[in-house]
């Protein structure tokens, strides 16, 4: 059977990437299968697989075992970062429904292309091998260059397409160069092979060239300054929808394929290995404390000037993948667990203020504008509770889940001896205060302008609002549980190993 | 020596089947020779011409569709050669493959991308 690269236990392990790829294919025929009236159900099926996918991986969430011949790692890590995919696509497909009527896209296209990009961020969370990695990074990538495209007939999305299709696939070049010359200087695409040669032999420049190759391309994907002018006007043109999944799906992934190649590939190359600059030993942790900086504070600044609510919250997202590194500079248990709390956090207040902006949208008006805001809350006083609390987490103010998460994360840098960091980051977050007030100004204060539409609530706009809500201000009130698991999770990296037992 | 004779063999064929075929089309076909006939590329489209011209998307269509299902041919010819090793699972893992591009093919054909008759957005 070892012949054969699959056996019923490897199966059985892939179950939930397999369920959303066949809810993919049967999305595909229905899009030609379904007549105009019924192409709405097409939402159902996407739900169904992703709502199937999210309860199998609960039931396995106790396993950790590597399968497919030590290539795809089932442990705590990744099934902690496949449901919060599984989460945010399928919040996603809530906030498209009638975001795709208005638009007049095709829904079993459109939901097919958002389930293929989920399989492959679970990939992205599961390899342990760069060729599995990179497979799930393509799979993805693809997925959403399309989408970005979807609005066929607007310029901006065309744009938007474009470019994040010319900026990605040369960042994919760059990241694809950086593991060559780790194959090359290893002879093994395995991470723990990697690891393993790589501790018994010295490789100076070479390895410190591939990692510095490896963090470009990885810092593009997680929109980190400098590595991120693509994202403003990609996540500006894409619609509404798929820039609430790209920001926060794609940087999720992306954030899982960084933690599995520097932790589980390079644990050793840290903070010395790489060489020296002044005098000064270099690891990873410099490059990524560098990259952590410029992010916060690009992101911030550029922030503070936009009108454009989706312009706004691209820089914004530039500015938490920043914060998010300093768990990753840090590397202690305690760091790596706050970055993946911290990806859980933002999921929610992300997903919550682009559903607020996809709702804006209505026949007639693009709503993605700060003006566009006015007057929310005597309009729909919730969506606008919603929203300042969408905009509280962000900033990082308490009872919010986001301030839990920046204490975290905070605590972690100062744990690990980064006070420089930590000052860094706590005065960033206090200047991004400022134009995360300034929309709830607009949805509190400001009057709406006469004669604009009536904003009109779906249920599964409410429904995935409430979502959002709900797990902004529960895990800023009571963070335990996710505290317990991100820390199993993170404590979970590297140690999976093939399975034993009945399955084999 | 003796294994290289079914190759000589081949080879004679080959040339032999060739060269009917061209023997018997100038003999007994018949000519009626026209500009596009004679031009070195019969592809549907003048051959020579402004560089910068805008081809139908349908070119592209077509010849990514190729691509794809010659690939999926490419895969059949080394299961073929190992599906006794390979056994049940190698049979179903090839069926499940084929079913997915089956799915692509279903779409791109109701889509209407292999329909040239009429103009379709």
């Amino acid at each position: 059977m070892t012949a054969i690269g699959f056996s019923r236990g490897d199966l059985y392990y892939l179950l939930p990437e397999l369920i959303v790829c066949t809810g993919a294919l049967l999305l595909l025929l229905a899009d030609v299968a379904l007549s105009q009236q019924r192409q709405a159900r097409a939402a159902w099926v996407a739900i169904l697989s992703l709502g199937a996918a999210a309860t199998l991986l609960a039931v396995m969430s106790a396993s950790e075992t590597t399968i497919a011949r030590g290539t795809f790692a089932v442990d705590g890590f990744a099934i902690f970062f496949k449901l919060l995919f599984v989460m945010s696509a399928a919040v996603t497909v809530l906030l498209s429904h009638r975001y795709l009527t208005i638009e007049g896209g095709r829904p079993g296209e459109y939901y097919f292309l958002v389930l293929c990009a989920t399989a492959g961020m679970m990939i992205m969370a599961s390899g342990i091998d760069l060729i599995v990695l990179f497979i799930g990074l393509e799979t993805m990538a693809v997925c959403f260059y399309i989408l970005a495209g979807f609005l066929k007939p607007n310029r901006r999305s065309n744009e938007a397409a474009v470019k994040y299709f010319l900026l990605g696939a040369f960042s994919l070049a760059l990241l694809l160069y950086g593991m060559s010359l780790l194959y090359g200087l290893t002879g093994s695409t395995a991470l723990r092979a990697i690891a393993t040669a790589l501790a018994s032999g010295s490789s100076g420049r070479l390895l410190a060239v591939a990692v510095m190759l490896l963090v470009a391309g990885l810092g593009f994907k997680i929109a980190a300054a400098p590595f991120h002018m693509w994202a403003p006007d990609v996540y500006e043109g894409a619609p509404t929808p798929i820039t609430a999944f790209l920001s926060v799906g794609s940087k999720a992934a992306a954030f899982a394929m960084l933690l599995r190649i520097f932790f589980e590939g390079l644990p050793a190359f840290h903070l010395d290995g790489l060489g020296s600059v002044f005098g000064q030993p270099l690891g990873w942790a410099s490059f990524f404390y560098v990259l952590s900086v410029l992010s916060m504070t690009i992101g911030n600044l550029a922030a503070l000037t936009q009108t454009n609510v989706k312009r706004m919250l691209a820089y914004s997202s530039i500015a938490q993948a920043g914060y998010m590194l300093i768990g990753i500079v840090a590397g202690t248990p305690r760091g790596v667990s706050a970055a993946l709390l911290y990806l859980v956090v933002y999921a929610f207040m992300q997903l919550g203020a682009f559903g607020v902006i996809v709702l804006m949208r209505r026949e007639g008006v693009a709503g993605d504008e700060l003006r566009d805001l006015a007057g929310l809350s005597s309009r729909q006083p919730a969506i606008g509770i919603a929203m300042l609390l969408f905009m509280l987490s962000l900033g990082g103010i308490p009872p919010t889940a986001g301030f839990m998460g920046k204490v975290w994360l905070f605590a972690s840098a100062i744990e690990a001896g980064y006070f420089g960091l930590a000052v860094i980051a706590v005065l960033n977050s206090a200047l991004s205060l400022y134009y995360y007030v300034r929309v709830v100004v607009y949805v509190w204060v400001r009057r709406e302008e006469p004669g604009t539409p009536p904003i009109v609530l779906s249920r599964a706009m409410i429904v995935a609002l409430a979502f959002a809500a709900a797990g902004t201000l529960a895990l800023g009130v009571y963070p335990r549980i996710l505290f317990e698991l991100a820390q199993a999770s993170a404590a979970s990296l590297g140690r999976a190993e093939p399975m034993l037992g009945w399955l084999r | 020596m003796h294994d290289w004779v079914p190759i000589l063999i081949m080879l004679g064929f080959a040339t032999g089947f060739a060269a009917f075929n061209i023997g018997a089309s100038k003999l007994i076909g018949p000519k009626h020779p026209t500009p596009e006939k004679l031009a070195p590329y019969e592809c549907g489209m003048p051959p020579v011409g402004d560089a910068r011209e805008r081809h139908p998307v349908k070119f592209y269509l077509v010849a990514m569709i190729f691509l794809l299902f010659d690939i999926e041919v490419a895969f059949l010819y080394p299961w073929a050669m190992a599906l006794r090793e390979l056994r049940w699972v190698g049979f179903m893992q090839l069926i499940v493959f084929f079913a997915i591009l089956l799915s692509g093919y279903v779409y791109v054909w109701r889509k209407g991308v292999l329909d040239w008759g009429r103009d379709r957005d």
